[in-house]
């Protein structure tokens, strides 16, 4: 299997920090990738860099065989790479329908063209219905609940259809039926073929669903392997436990 | 209700709604036909238009911009310029400039945009305020081209005395109409969706695919072009403008407080926010106007509407309303419950950025 996306020598200082340390892997295509390690080890910084949120101070990044200079988020959606965020972000004004119709990129000459077509309705519906949200559709977002937030921005960006999503702690503060529904829906994309790369503390939801796992630890990755493999890596276990 | 036919009859509301609109518009100036009756219309108007037109960058897409009196000020003086080459006796010639200096703004203004939009929140409405007085400040000092200090007098047209008001009243009415009808087009397209996303959180937006700069840029221009318009014609209305007058920042705050109050999500609270404003400035002036204290009265008149009010007169309302039905509602189906009253979450749409 080749590799989706590929980062080589991520480098990020804050002041005297280094979130990113030389930090390089790869994602291979179809598959679901978790990144671990503890706090404070680079895991969102490592997403806000290959999403283009921040820019690196230095390192390369490819996605889909291309080198991406100077990563935009606007440019890698259209590319086919998504996100969601660690705190779920929605549009609390607009409708939860219109939030996910947003997901779906609009050329230059659609700005003129009806707030939600037809087309986008019906997509979004079928989202909004898989998600269990279509009861909602026309309320502002600001009235969802926490765990409805978070489906809901996983919707959104499924509206796409990208070949590549990063979740960003999917299952934080959500409670057990809402992980469960939210590890359906990973499966589900998962069959149709869509690659994941997942920041997780939960770490029996990792074990369950990921292969491989990346362990980063002071900014950069010390292991990736299979789960049990990275369960019993004494390299793991010190960076989680000793010191 | 399903919802294409909730949307079917929210048009047919809106219609209805703009109809009403156009046919009090059009028949205002017959019956209020005094001569400073007539006046307050035309300057009510133009408040009206001035709000709504900031609402497409301010209310849609989030962004505080407090010196839309540069872009008034702008077209005040291109008027006044181009009239005054056109010469006395022009009539309604100078009214067919009015587009040109729309574009011309919005042409111009562009590049200023461009930069200022890479600012958010107070940064940039700091610097829209500050892009103002550079202007002013241009006007007073260019003198060969503004006359400076001195000001600059546009030719007086030859209108018939008894109804001298009433071309502007109408120039101002249809550029209000316009500028609603581009406010009611961009609410409605991809556009004011992708706009409105800006607002709530733009750097998801632009996670999303959403250009976000060249859709602020587009709000911004035609925002600015919108208010060039209603200053050339105001220019050509009161005949004489001084940079004082013309790049006024009271101007800029008045018509961003009208789109406050009437409320700046909605397509015709900017409108409402001048109706209701527009009198009461008038009136502040005339009881409290010796002293400065009608601009005190003024400001408290604010403070307790935002207090009240923080979302606006129309959404405020429209949710009391809802309420009223919901409770109603609920009273007549649950008779042996009757502390159960659904309590709405009051949550403001979009912020209060």
């Amino acid at each position: 299997m080749s590799a989706l996306l590929t980062v080589a020598g991520l480098t990020k200082s804050f002041g005297g920090v280094r979130a990113l340390d030389d930090c390089g892997f790869e994602v291979a295509e179809g598959a679901v990738s978790a990144l671990i390690g503890p706090n404070g080890s680079g895991k969102t910084t490592a997403f806000n860099v290959i999403t283009g949120y921040q820019a690196a101070d230095s390192g390369s990044l490819s996605f889909r065989g291309r080198v991406v200079r100077r990563p935009d988020p606007c440019r890698l959606q259209r590319l086919g790479l998504a996100r969601t965020f660690q705190q779920p972000r929605v549009f609390p004004g607009l409708s939860v329908l219109e939030n996910v119709v947003l997901g779906r990129p609009q050329p230059w000459r659609a700005l003129l063209r009806r707030r939600v077509p037809g087309a986008d309705r019906r997509r979004a519906e079928e989202l909004l219905e898989e998600f269990g949200l279509a009861a909602h559709a026309e309320r502002p977002a600001a009235r969802l609940s926490y765990g409805q937030r978070r489906l809901l921005e996983f919707a959104s960006v499924l509206m796409a259809d990208p070949a590549l999503i990063l979740l960003d702690e999917p299952t934080a503060g959500v409670n057990p039926v809402m992980v469960e529904t939210m590890e359906r829906h990973i499966r589900r994309r998962y069959d149709e073929g869509v690659t994941f790369l997942i920041v997780e503390h939960e770490m029996r939801f990792v074990m369950r669903l990921c292969d491989p796992v990346i362990v980063l630890d002071h900014g950069r990755p010390i292991a990736c392997a299979a789960p049990t493999a990275v369960q019993n890596d004494p390299r793991v276990l010190d960076a989680y436990l000793g010191e | 209700m399903t919802p294409l036919h909730a949307e079917s009859r929210l048009r047919r509301a809106g219609a209805a709604r703009a109809a009403a609109f156009l046919a009090v518009l059009a028949v205002l100036p017959f019956v209020f036909g005094q001569h400073w009756q007539v006046n307050l219309l035309v300057i009510a108007v133009m408040y009206a238009g001035l709000a709504s037109a900031w609402n497409l960058l301010g209310g849609y897409a989030g962004y505080p911009a407090l010196g839309h009196g540069a872009f008034f000020g702008l077209g005040a003086y291109a008027m006044a310029i181009g009239a005054g080459h056109l010469g006395a006796g022009a009539g309604y010639r100078p009214f067919l400039l009015v587009p040109l200096i729309a574009l011309g703004t919005a042409v111009v203004v562009a590049p200023i945009a461009r930069v200022l939009l890479r600012t958010r929140a107070v940064a940039f409405a700091v610097l829209s305020i500050t892009v103002m007085f550079m202007v002013q400040t241009l006007a007073y000092n260019i003198r060969s081209l503004t006359g400076g200090s001195q000001g600059l007098a546009v030719p007086i047209a030859p209108f018939d005395a008894a109804t001298f008001e009433r071309p502007y009243y109408y120039a101002m009415a249809v550029l209000l109409v316009v500028t609603v009808g581009v406010c009611w087009v961009v609410r409605t397209s991809k556009l004011g969706l992708a706009l409105n996303a800006v607002r709530d959180d733009e750097d998801r937006a632009r996670g999303l695919g959403v250009q976000t700069e060249a859709v602020k840029l587009l709000a911004f221009v035609l925002s600015a072009g919108l208010t060039a318009a209603f200053g050339a014609v105001w220019a050509y209305y009161i005949s004489y403008i001084v940079p004082g007058f013309a790049f006024d920042p009271l101007l800029s705050l008045v018509a961003v407080l009208m789109a406050f109050l009437g409320g700046r999500t909605t397509l015709w609270g900017p409108v409402v926010g001048a109706v209701l404003v527009g009198p009461a400035q008038q009136y502040f002036a005339y009881r409290f106007g010796a002293s400065q204290l009608y601009l005190i009265a003024y400001a408290a008149l604010f403070l307790l509407v935002i207090y009240l009010l923080p979302d606006g007169v129309i959404p405020s309302a429209s949710r009391h309303l809802d309420r009223l039905r919901a409770a109603y509602r609920s009273h007549a189906t649950r008779r042996d419950q009757p502390d159960q009253v659904p309590m709405e979450p009051v949550l403001p749409r979009g912020g209060r950025g």
